[in-house]
């Protein structure tokens, strides 16, 4: 079975809400978009306090001649106000408030639930597919948030082979993705001959890890209809759901150190929800303004998946599963492995929110740090290649020059090294440390260089 | 309302403990003392337990009067594993302040002068062996021979070793002695002598079994070490019938025991794979030069104590193969 070739761990699955079928979140009172949700300039509000808004309005225009896209409201109501949020990055970002009216839908989008083939639109063009995505503002919904029409089109001197579909949800406890291709499978394949169309390849796999026997067998009997796309099993194994470790794992190509990117080597991955996301803009007219979201942890009393709108605020999803348990808790935006603690749990659901995972104090607890025993177990675990006691030591003794020297920057903060590590010691965060500071003095020698 | 409590990804962690893995290296080596005790009755156990209690005190005392450290590190269990060892490294029926000494040795000189668990640059109980090998010659090198029953204990009848009668054959040029060594069905039970540890092979793989099942070590150094040892005592073997048969060799003396788990202690060998394989081969190479052309009967304490010195130069010169250097293939 295939897998990446380098490092990796196991840690425990804990698909709690694995068989729940994806619900429909209530409607929130008030919702919040921030203009930020994407990697890249934010986009920029056009609407005013007091500006009436349907459901899929446009209400932030990318910025121009910047990495930046478009945001569409989820709800239709009055626009509250123009102001700043804390979102789920920690950050304070610009934000449209929208206090909810009724459900009032744009009319140009499909609410029908016919699915459309690609057999019934054969005129689309890649450039009307990839100018579709744009203006729906669709973005790498794994987490990542790059956004998608970027992707279609690679460097020209770069040619694209395969699109590859991350549909691993590597991380613990997450299942929006699996149970997206349980109940949306027909769509999700279109959505796939989409990207494959948009980004010019006749060949497209579909990456699933084994731990989902359920979703292979589906996919793979849906395939029969799409003989350009193929479902590939995979051992299960973080960071398989990692977009160079996907690669590795599906077509045995590995992608070189940054700043190189996935495309160099002829593979473009996309999210299965992304793949959702593009069937929906291309052939029902919607832009994005919902996504599939795991709510789920030991604590709650219903770990469910919610179909939800954004700018939803998480406390009201949490209720909806029972309510924060008592106690210290932690509520992590994503997964357990590279989710982000949130310091707040009314900020609003965006299009990377994959997940949103409640643990209690206990299970959270870092072990007591002890000194490096040199075991190399986090050699062995990391997925890069790299050293990561070496990058951690250096990192803690402000050794820029060496860390950089060592690859630091190849690294991509999966934490496998941390999660292994038998003394418990920081190594992630410390390596974060050096990699934002090498990160900042390669920049800043690059701008010495230009003047 | 409930406390949100807020800290850096990853937020969950494999469990896996300093602790754990010490002790399951003991656990592992508990076979080997089992059979020590049937073949060299109770001075095994006497000798093993004077080398824990006094490796512990030792750590105790030096973080409690002399680094005036609050928080005692006895508890990660790395001084009882030492201490098991050491003792593995000695005749059963050694006297016990010999013992005390090279404890005091491993801990106090080779562990705690270079800052404790972890920074140590040599194993600290090969080096305490080592440093007893040379201070009490006599005394580290006559072995017991097996099944006197089990009072036995400082009273026991010595005898040849399986090496020693290896090095005989060398030094006087005679291929016919080696026809005195001991079956290698004596050898993989334990009916030989040797220090109280060696002696049988089946408990000792028999560990390296627990301890690649647990995960605690990797096979890249023990095998390398075997391999080397094999086929470059096999090719001695092939030109010059003086020199013992490879399977011999693999079976006698700390070979397996220090292939298995000296060689292996995480503070003393290489970080990346392909440092691990270098070091085993380096090892297993040494291992048979001194073998055959040193001082000593035994090589194996000596080889891995030489490239124990070498490990900051390996991780410096053999890093892991990072991720996207290979050249693209389909």
């Amino acid at each position: 079975m295939k897998t990446f070739r380098i490092g990796g761990v196991h840690p425990a699955e804990n698909k709690l809400s694995a068989a729940e079928p994806i619900k429909v979140a209530e409607l929130p009172k008030v919702a919040v978009f921030p203009m930020g949700q994407h990697i890249g300039a934010p986009a920029l509000p056009c609407v005013q306090k007091g500006d009436k808004v349907k459901v899929g309005t446009q209400i932030g225009k990318p910025m121009e001649k910047a990495l930046s896209t478009s945001i569409f409201s989820s709800v239709s109501g009055t626009v509250l106000k123009v102001d700043t949020v804390v979102d789920a990055s920690g950050y304070k970002k610009p934000a449209v408030y929208i206090t909810v009216e009724g459900d009032e839908w744009e009319e140009s989008i499909d609410r029908s639930d016919k699915l459309v083939t690609m057999a019934e639109k054969p005129e689309l063009t890649p450039e009307e597919i990839i100018e579709k995505v744009k203006n729906a503002g669709i973005v790498g919904m794994g987490g990542a948030c790059f956004p998608t029409h970027v992707k279609l089109m690679p460097p020209p001197q770069f040619k694209p082979e395969w699109v590859i579909i991350n549909a691993v949800e590597c991380e613990p406890y997450l299942t929006a993705d699996h149970r997206l291709m349980l109940e949306k499978a027909d769509q999700v394949l279109v959505g796939v001959e989409l990207l494959m169309k948009a980004a010019k390849v006749t060949k497209g796999f579909i990456g699933i890890e084994e731990n989902k026997p359920d979703a292979i067998k589906l996919m793979t009997e849906k395939c029969a209809q799409h003989p350009n796309i193929e479902v590939v099993t995979l051992k299960t194994k973080y960071p398989q759901g990692g977009e160079k470790q996907l690669i590795d794992a599906v077509v045995r190509r590995q992608v070189p150190a940054p700043p190189a990117l996935p495309v160099s080597v002829g593979a473009i991955i996309q999210n299965v929800g992304t793949a959702f996301a593009v069937y929906e803009a291309v052939m029902k007219n919607k832009p994005l303004f919902e996504r599939v979201v795991t709510v789920t942890g030991k604590q709650l009393k219903q770990p469910s998946n919610f179909l939800t709108r954004m700018g939803t605020p998480m406390s009201q999803l949490i209720e909806a599963c029972g309510g924060l348990p008592d106690g210290d808790v932690k509520v992590i935006g994503g997964g357990p492995m590279m989710g982000k603690a949130l310091i707040n749990i009314e900020v609003p659901i965006c299009k990377g929110s994959s997940g949103v995972l409640i643990m209690s104090g206990d299970e959270v607890r870092r072990g007591e740090e002890q000194p490096c025993i040199r075991c190399a177990k986090c050699v062995s675990a990391c997925p890069m290649g790299l050293e990561p006691y070496l990058l951690a030591t250096c990192s803690g003794k402000k050794m820029w020059d060496k860390v950089e020297a060592e690859d630091i920057t190849s690294c991509i903060e999966c934490g496998s090294c941390q999660f292994t590590c038998p003394s418990n010691r920081p190594l992630l965060d410390l390596i974060r440390l050096g990699k934002t500071t090498v990160m900042t003095n390669i920049r800043a020698r690059q701008m010495a260089a230009k003047k | 309302m409930s406390k949100l409590v807020v800290s850096l990804s990853p937020h969950v962690h494999s469990g896996d403990s300093v602790q754990n893995n010490m002790y399951w290296v003991c656990v592992a080596l508990v076979p080997a003392l089992i059979c020590s005790f049937i073949k060299f009755g109770v001075g095994a156990i006497i000798t093993t337990a004077i080398s824990v209690a006094s490796c512990v005190f030792f750590e105790w005392a030096i973080n409690k009067f002399m680094l005036k450290n609050p928080k005692c590190t006895v508890s990660d269990g790395s001084a009882i594993l030492t201490g098991i060892l050491l003792a593995f490294n000695m005749p059963s029926n050694i006297q016990p302040w010999i013992i005390i000494v090279g404890a005091l040795f491993a801990i106090g000189v080779v562990k705690m002068t270079f800052g404790g668990l972890g920074c140590n640059l040599f194993n600290p109980a090969l080096a305490g062996r080592a440093f007893l090998l040379i201070s009490f010659p006599v005394d580290m090198t006559t072995w017991p021979t097996p099944g006197q029953g089990f009072g036995t204990y400082l009273d026991a009848e010595t005898g040849a070793t399986p090496l020693s009668i290896m090095k005989a054959a060398f030094k006087s040029g005679n291929p016919d002695l080696l026809k005195e060594l001991p079956s290698f069905y004596d050898m993989l039970v334990g009916n030989t002598g040797g220090c109280l540890g060696e002696v049988c092979a089946a408990a000792l793989i028999l560990g390296f079994i627990i301890l690649l099942v647990k995960k605690v070590i990797t096979w890249h150094i023990p095998v390398s070490i075997l391999v080397t040892v094999a086929v470059f005592s096999g090719l001695l073997n092939l030109a010059n019938p003086v020199y013992a048969n490879p399977l011999a060799e693999l079976m006698s003396g700390g070979l397996l025991l220090g292939a298995i788990f000296m060689a292996t202690d995480y503070v003393t060998s290489p970080m990346s794979k392909n440092g691990q394989l270098i070091y085993g081969v380096a090892i297993g190479f040494l291992t048979v030069i001194i073998r055959a052309y040193g001082a000593y009967p035994e090589g194996m304490s000596f080889a891995i104590l030489i490239m124990n010195a070498f490990v900051p130069l390996i991780n410096n010169k053999f890093k892991p193969k990072r991720f996207g250097e290979v050249p693209a293939k389909k």
